[in-house]
């Protein structure tokens, strides 16, 4: 390389560019990654085709307009899996070895502020989530899936659930060792999914138990989802509200308490 | 021990400058080296009186440190002496306990956002996405910068090119440090810090990566970096620090650093039983000479140009051919053995 090559010409990029390249950047990662799409795309597909198709446990199958298919209570489900995969799961492994391995560390003294980079991870955790539910919705609807309810419900569901997991995922990822997030983030996912009324109707645990469960940010946005979409509901509030306070509280914990190396 | 062709500090050789080929002009910009007459102002790291704990450990203890503009600054000392402590806190990843530190006359830790653009940084390890390949890492990089250098071009220079389709946790480890050290100059800062940038590193991959702070400097770069190795210091540095338990022991330039001290030494062999008296009243008071064995001589004191010049024309005027002529200067390694009284590898 010439003489000159590397006379000083600092500068940050605009600020649009640096997100919009980082979002890309990060999506990119995370598409990647073969463990994480088993997470994200993989294990909610299968289980959407897989319990759709084969009478594994009984689920409540009435619609808004009368009786309708076990697509019809797992769809939803599904979706609030999608939405914990990648916005908890996955982020919370994915930040969790960048931390480990310096990324956040070297990206700290980059010209990308670090709300930026923090504005980044969601934009890309969005765009993998339009990802999913447009996959997700494709395949229930092979499967005779008809929703009901506002997509606008839908969507504030959907945005809330992205915020409370995020800040739960990015606040274990911030405190733990990467080895701890990456076993105690899949255990979750695991508990949950059994647990939180994906796949497994809330009614069918112990009283004392389900009104724990309902309390679960994944029960929230499942029995939520599964107000409007199955059942026709306008706006799940109790739902909404339990996101609500999630979010506040994970965001507000992961704020506090992320180390960045 | 080195000998003197191993001392010269590094410069670029001629055979870069004929293949390097004509700087493109650049209208708006001043010459390289008025800038850098300009930049030598004032320092471009002035850290004073700096504190750094961790718990009841004192990492770095009221150390002062002060990075002319535009040269390349060595901070020499054992593992654990407080180098990456300093530098990090330049960098602003640490908050002084006590002390202040200016980089570019900015507070690294108020004032982040204005300096961050304008430095460039290599970490001891990692700082790249374990599943992103070199090229699109550096591409990443150069991304967030406003003017950054042309990536295939740098690719090219630092031998990634070979790297194709890997990703980063496969890479070896020389190609590993090099990428960090791509990404640390992509983006075309004034003052780049390098945290050991050659640990690890093969010969030839060393001599590429001091080639590159060599043509750094030339083109008004300036460089910290952090190192163990003495030859390093000795080589590409302008100014070397020696730190240990979190002070500056000693500072200047390789030159200044070697020359207090101990003396050097002048051997050479010629014919067996030449008349040492006569040759010590050719040189200066105090140097001594000695034949160690016969046929070999040794001369102790002040070795500089002209005492080597006294020499040779004495053996010219004895009709005496004298070969294998060497001088052992005082190391780095040799000061620093002085100054604390332990080897600087241990």
């Amino acid at each position: 390389m010439s003489i000159g090559t590397y006379t000083p010409r600092p500068g940050a990029a605009p600020l649009p560019r640096m997100i919009a390249a980082q979002t890309v950047f990060e999506t990119k990662m995370l598409l990647r990654n073969g463990e994480q799409l088993l997470l994200t795309v993989i294990i909610p597909a299968l289980l959407l085709v897989l319990f759709s198709s084969v009478d594994i446990i009984t689920v409540p199958v009435g619609t808004a307009e009368g009786p309708g298919r076990s697509v019809d209570f797992l769809a939803p489900g599904v979706l609030a899996l999608a939405v914990m995969s990648t916005a908890f799961t996955g982020q919370a492994i994915a930040t969790g070895f960048e931390r480990r391995y310096g990324v956040l560390k070297l990206l700290g003294t980059s010209p990308l502020p670090r709300w930026a980079l923090m504005t980044a991870k969601t934009l890309s955790v969005l765009v993998t989530e339009v990802l999913q539910v447009a996959l997700l919705t494709a395949i229930a609807f092979g499967l005779g899936w008809s929703p009901h309810g506002s997509p606008f419900a839908v969507f504030l569901l959907l945005v809330l659930g992205t915020a409370a997991f995020s800040g739960l995922g990015l606040l274990m990822a911030g405190t733990l060792r990467a080895e701890a997030t990456l076993a105690a983030a899949n255990l979750v996912f695991l508990l949950l999914l059994v647990g939180g009324g994906v796949i497994v109707p809330l009614d069918k645990f112990p009283e004392a138990v389900r009104s724990v469960l309902g309390l679960l940010p994944i029960s929230a946005l499942s029995d939520g989802l599964r107000d409007v979409l199955q059942h026709g509901a306008a706006v799940p509030w109790s739902g909404l509200g339990i996101l609500a306070v999630w979010a506040v509280l994970g965001l507000g914990a992961a704020a506090r308490f992320f180390r960045w190396e | 021990m080195i000998s003197p062709a191993m001392t010269g500090r590094w410069r670029r050789d001629a055979e870069h400058l004929v293949s390097a080929g004509a700087p493109e002009p650049r209208a708006a910009e001043p010459h390289p080296l008025f800038r850098l007459h300009v930049m030598r102002s004032e320092p471009v790291v002035q850290v004073t009186g700096l504190v750094k704990r961790y718990g009841t450990k004192t990492a770095v203890d009221g150390l002062d440190l002060e990075v002319r503009a535009g040269s390349v600054t060595a901070v020499l000392g054992p593992n654990g002496a407080g180098k990456t402590t300093t530098v990090e806190t330049c960098e602003g990843y640490r908050r002084p306990d006590a002390g202040t530190v200016r980089v570019l006359g900015l507070d690294p830790v108020a004032d982040a956002a204005r300096l961050r653009p304008r430095i460039g940084v290599m970490l001891q390890s990692g700082g790249v996405y374990s599943g992103a390949r070199a090229d699109e890492m550096l591409r990443h990089m150069a991304a967030l910068h406003a003017h950054p250098l042309d990536v295939d071009a740098l690719i090219e220079r630092l031998g990634l090119g070979s790297c194709g389709r890997t990703t980063y946790r496969r890479l070896s480890g020389g190609q590993q440090q090099r990428l960090a050290l791509a990404m640390a100059v992509v983006g075309r800062p004034e003052l780049v810090f390098l945290d050991e940038p050659t640990a690890g590193l093969d010969p030839q991959a060393r001599r590429s990566t001091w080639d590159l702070v060599g043509e750094l400097r030339e083109d008004g770069v300036s460089t910290v970096l952090t190192t163990h190795f003495m030859d390093e210091a000795e080589q590409l540095a302008d100014d070397v620090a020696i730190i240990d338990a979190g002070r500056v022991i000693a500072q200047g330039s390789p030159e200044e650093l070697c020359r207090g001290g101990a003396e050097n030494t002048l051997r050479f062999t010629g014919r067996p039983g030449l008349d040492i008296a006569s040759l010590l009243k050719a040189l200066p008071v105090g140097t001594l000479a000695a034949e160690l064995t016969p046929g070999t001589y040794r001369i102790t004191g002040k070795v500089d140009p002209q005492l080597l010049a006294t020499v040779t024309s004495w053996c010219a005027q004895h009709g005496v051919m004298p070969s294998g002529i060497s001088v052992e200067r005082h190391s780095l390694e040799d000061v620093f053995l002085e100054l604390t009284g332990k080897d600087l590898r241990s």
